[in-house]
């Protein structure tokens, strides 16, 4: 018995440290900040005391049992083997609970799947591993529809990459630490917004808990969600389907205006999306120095910041495509389209002109590859319309 | 009467016997444990905290993926496999398996699947990266070359269970003793012929998905791929159709054992023998048709989320009937507390959280906030662990002596249950609280809001780890070096079943020559 009490103790003890140590994380579900995500919030806290409450009654006897019915209490056991009294009682029991619970989930689900009448849509879309935001115009004109891609802010990515000097003592304090995105998704408060949700590539799945929203993309198919939010804010969510290397890499963001400041948000946009690309011929220090930071926040993350490559992904050094004679057309091509069956996406609906431009100057220079190479923004341009070479 | 057998290694690469063939299974197992076990500790340790330390994300996902297969297919399965066919023979009354040169098969192709499985780490473009629920697109455009080896190596682990499970099925409705009428049968043989049911029927169908990822990838056909006018969601309903009932396929044989147990140490019959038998038989009818439960994300119409749902939360009843039964076995019981009964009872409790999680899991509307967290992490964890794990343990120290003719060290046993118990729960508790508070499944790193309890869950892992060491000291100790006291025939004061009550410890090679007359 003393063994036994000597670990109850340690338990209890590690309990108390686990508790106390973690006292100031968040340890539940949240309520969020929509209806829905409220409801689902107090039916996931009903459910839980509906366990718990089974729990103690179900253990406390198990543990009576054990405590009073050990053999140095009891030597002589009782010789019953069934009751079909008490089988149909525990039978029955549960069962009510069930139904009993059964009937708020099957209501709450309804009005989830409910996604008629919205007020607005936008289409999100996953990608590897980026999220694009689509703004479907109200009154079906399409060249008042706004697009953009949102990828995990470079602050994230950098704090990543440092903390992995195997505890160098940079510690991560950053709030937000994969939380954050360069272009967040931007909506109106107090309007039914409805997302239709579907994949470039793999299945992803378009996560934000604060509104109790997750729905999987999936490339080929398009899903329906909602939400209605009244608090104007910021919310974020990730990705919740394993969608390859860097799943855990692209958060969703996302930002809820006032109607008026989102209105003159998306009036912006759609200025800005009307006035055409930026084709202005650049030096070769500024196709440099932006072909860096586009790289790293673009290509790194499978070509590696020093563009060695990793495993499956190719390296950029050296190589025929990026150094060859005469390969500027190939290696534009590839950067536009990508290449078919493997990882290497399309970018050319993605990045800008001028971003194209500099990254492929930038690897075509970078890293002892020093081809001399200058792409102006204009040859991607005449590439993409069919024109070029 | 001398037993023939060969000596040496051909003893076992030949050997047609129940026990071998048993105790080869089991030791495959444990070797799978340590490896798989082992993946999981480096998956703990990039997880210790925040940022990225050890390993590059790609290989996290080999190592998430790697661990989840062998787990599962390399751990679990074959241990439950090997008790089958060390014990069905003797709970029965029967000399040997019906079919023991298919055993020997069965076995032997196991090593050759895992082999394959491992060698992809070695391969250019690293092993399979896409979890071990392996969902099209990403396991058949976007899989790494190496996933064809695992196809094949799917294939022949497939084959192995399938043969497996017809020994089983044949033994039971062919070599009882006389008397051994199906009622009769201990639970743990009936929990095995549900089991091996489950299957047959299941396998087929993974070798189905497994074989049209294969056609995808190599021969043109877009069974998944919506751009030939395939669906990546019918991966899933294929997948999960296995997927479920092969849930069970891992917990019954547990089952069964908590059955063979409980009884024994509280000195009492088992509660509601009946109703346990018909309790296995529905769960195993119901794991049919709840499939859909791990796809409520997925897009599906309401009224199949409906259906999912509801069907889902009946398993509770058939299995809160088992819980019951076996807390109604020991009480007014006369209860002693030997490391078998210790996991016994741990594994009722923690099984227990495991469904408690489950039934909340259930829930269509909550699950959008559940699913592919943490939470879920810890649910199945926590029936697989303290649950298919944990019964696999209490096993093993119950039925050793009756194997060795040698009780284990008692003393190291309790020790391994207690360090087990704490560190089990170490690990998988605090993953409830990241999971609830947002974290997602399947990711190499976090946010610094979920920090402590991956730090709280590392921890418990190393420990966990750790602790199993001395779990195989035991057995070497136990088993190889021959150390413990003289086990008497019946073992336990409160055995029954024919193999205390009918043989000596240890077992003869042949268990029994003449049948056993059973009244």
């Amino acid at each position: 018995m003393s063994l036994f009490r000597k670990v109850a103790l340690a338990v209890a003890a590690l309990a108390v440290l686990v508790l106390t140590g973690c006292s100031d994380q968040a340890y539940n579900m949240r309520e969020g900040v929509t209806e829905i995500s409220k409801e689902v919030y107090s039916l996931h806290m009903i459910v839980i005391w509906v366990c718990v409450v089974i729990g103690v009654l179900t253990f406390g006897a198990m543990f009576y049992s054990m405590f009073a019915h050990r053999k140095s209490k009891n030597p002589n056991p009782a010789k019953f083997s069934h009751s079909t009294t008490v089988e149909i009682i525990w039978t029955v029991i549960p069962f009510i609970i069930l139904i009993a619970l059964a009937v708020p989930a099957v209501k709450l689900l309804i009005k989830m799947e409910d996604s008629s009448n919205p007020d607005m849509t936008v289409m999100v879309k996953g990608w590897q591993w980026k999220w694009e935001y689509k703004y479907i115009d109200g009154d079906n004109d399409p060249s008042n529809d706004v697009s953009f891609f949102s990828n995990l802010d470079d602050a994230s990515r950098q704090q990543a990459l440092n903390a992995g000097k195997y505890f160098s003592g940079t510690k991560i304090e950053d709030e937000n630490y994969l939380l954050e995105v360069d272009n967040p998704l931007v909506i109106p408060a107090g309007q039914k917004v409805r997302f239709l949700v579907t994949a470039e590539d793999v299945i992803h799945s378009f996560w934000v808990p604060d509104f109790s929203v997750k729905k999987d993309a999936i490339p080929g198919f398009i899903n329906e969600v909602w939400t209605k939010v009244d608090e104007p804010g910021i919310y974020r969510g990730v990705c919740a389907e394993l969608c390859g290397k860097d799943h855990g890499f692209m958060p969703i963001v996302v930002k809820v205006l006032e109607q008026a400041e989102y209105d003159a948000w998306l009036a912006e946009q759609v200025e800005a999306a009307k006035s055409g690309p930026d084709l202005n011929e650049r030096t070769m220090a500024q196709l440099m120095t932006e072909g860096e930071a586009a790289y790293n926040k673009y290509c790194a993350a499978c070509h590696m910041p020093n563009g060695q490559g990793n495993g499956p992904f190719p390296s950029l050094i050296g190589t025929e495509v990026v150094t060859g004679e005469g390969s500027v057309g190939k290696h534009i091509d590839i950067v536009l389209n990508g290449v078919p069956g493997t990882a290497m996406q399309a970018f050319g609906a993605q990045l800008t002109e001028a971003e194209i431009a500099a990254i492929i100057t930038y690897e075509r220079n970078a890293w002892g590859n020093d081809t001399g190479d200058k792409v102006q923004p204009q040859d991607i341009y005449d590439m993409k319309n069919g024109g070029g070479e | 009467m001398a037993d023939h057998k060969p000596k040496g290694i051909s003893r076992w690469l030949f050997t047609t016997n129940h026990k071998d063939i048993g105790t080869m299974y089991l030791v495959f197992s444990f070797i799978m444990f340590l490896i798989g076990g082992a993946m999981a500790m480096v998956i703990r340790a990039e997880l210790f905290q925040p940022g990225l330390q050890f390993v590059e994300p790609n290989f996290f996902n080999q190592m998430t993926t790697l661990h989840g297969l062998i787990m599962v297919f390399g751990a679990v399965m074959p241990a439950t496999v090997g008790l089958a066919n060390w014990l069905i023979p003797m709970m029965i009354g029967a000399p040997d398996m019906a079919l023991p040169r298919m055993n020997n098969w069965s076995f032997w192709i196991l090593p050759a699947a895992f082999i394959l499985l491992l060698s992809s780490l070695f391969m250019e473009g690293g092993a399979p990266n896409f979890g071990w629920t392996f969902y099209a697109p990403l396991s058949t455009t976007y899989g790494p070359p190496s996933t064809d080896f695992f196809i094949f190596g799917v294939h022949l682990m497939g084959i192995s269970s399938i043969m497996g499970a017809i020994n089983v099925i044949v033994t039971v409705f062919n070599m009882r003793a006389p008397g051994m009428t199906l009622m009769k049968m201990p639970l743990f043989v009936w929990t095995w012929l549900i089991t091996a049911f489950l299957l047959v029927m299941v396998m087929p169908v993974l070798a189905g998905a497994v074989t049209m990822m294969l056609t995808d990838r190599h021969f043109g056909t877009s069974f998944f791929d919506a751009a030939g006018g395939g669906d990546p969601v019918m991966f899933q309903h294929i997948f999960w159709f296995f997927g479920h009932p092969e849930v069970y396929i891992m917990i019954l044989p547990a089952f069964g054992i908590a059955s063979a147990i409980i009884p024994t140490f509280s000195r009492k019959k088992l509660f509601g023998y009946s109703s346990m038998v018909y309790a296995t038989a529905s769960i195993a009818f119901l794991s049919f048709i709840v499939w859909a439960h791990h796809m409520f994300t997925v897009g599906m119409p309401v009224k199949g989320e409906l259906f999912f749902m509801v069907a889902t939360m009946l398993i509770a009843v058939p299995t809160g009937v088992k819980v019951f039964n076996w807390i109604a076995t020991m009480w007014q019981g006369s209860i002693t507390y030997e490391t078998p009964m210790l996991y016994a009872i741990a594994f009722v409790i923690l099984f227990t959280i495991g469904g408690f999680s489950g039934v909340m899991l259930a829930l269509t509307p909550v699950d959008w906030q559940y699913h592919d967290t943490y939470f879920v992490v810890a649910h199945f964890h926590y029936v697989l662990f303290p649950g298919a794990i944990f019964g696999t343990m209490a096993a093993v120290y119950y039925w050793m002596p009756k194997w060795t003719g040698r009780m284990y060290d008692e003393k190291l046993a309790k020790v391994h249950f207690w360090l087990s118990i704490v560190f089990v729960n170490l690990t998988f508790f605090p993953m409830h609280f990241s999971g609830l508070a947002g974290m997602q499944r399947r990711v190499p790193d976090y946010n610094i809001m979920f920090s402590d309890f991956n730090m709280w869950s590392s921890i418990g892992a190393f420990g966990l780890g750790l602790t199993q060491f001395l779990f195989l000291w035991i057995l070497i100790k136990t088993c190889w070096l021959k150390k413990g006291e003289k086990a008497t025939d019946q073992v336990w004061e409160g055995a029954e079943g024919l193999e205390f009550t009918h043989l000596p410890s240890p077992a003869p090679y042949h268990s029994f020559d003449t049948p056993p007359k059973v009244d």
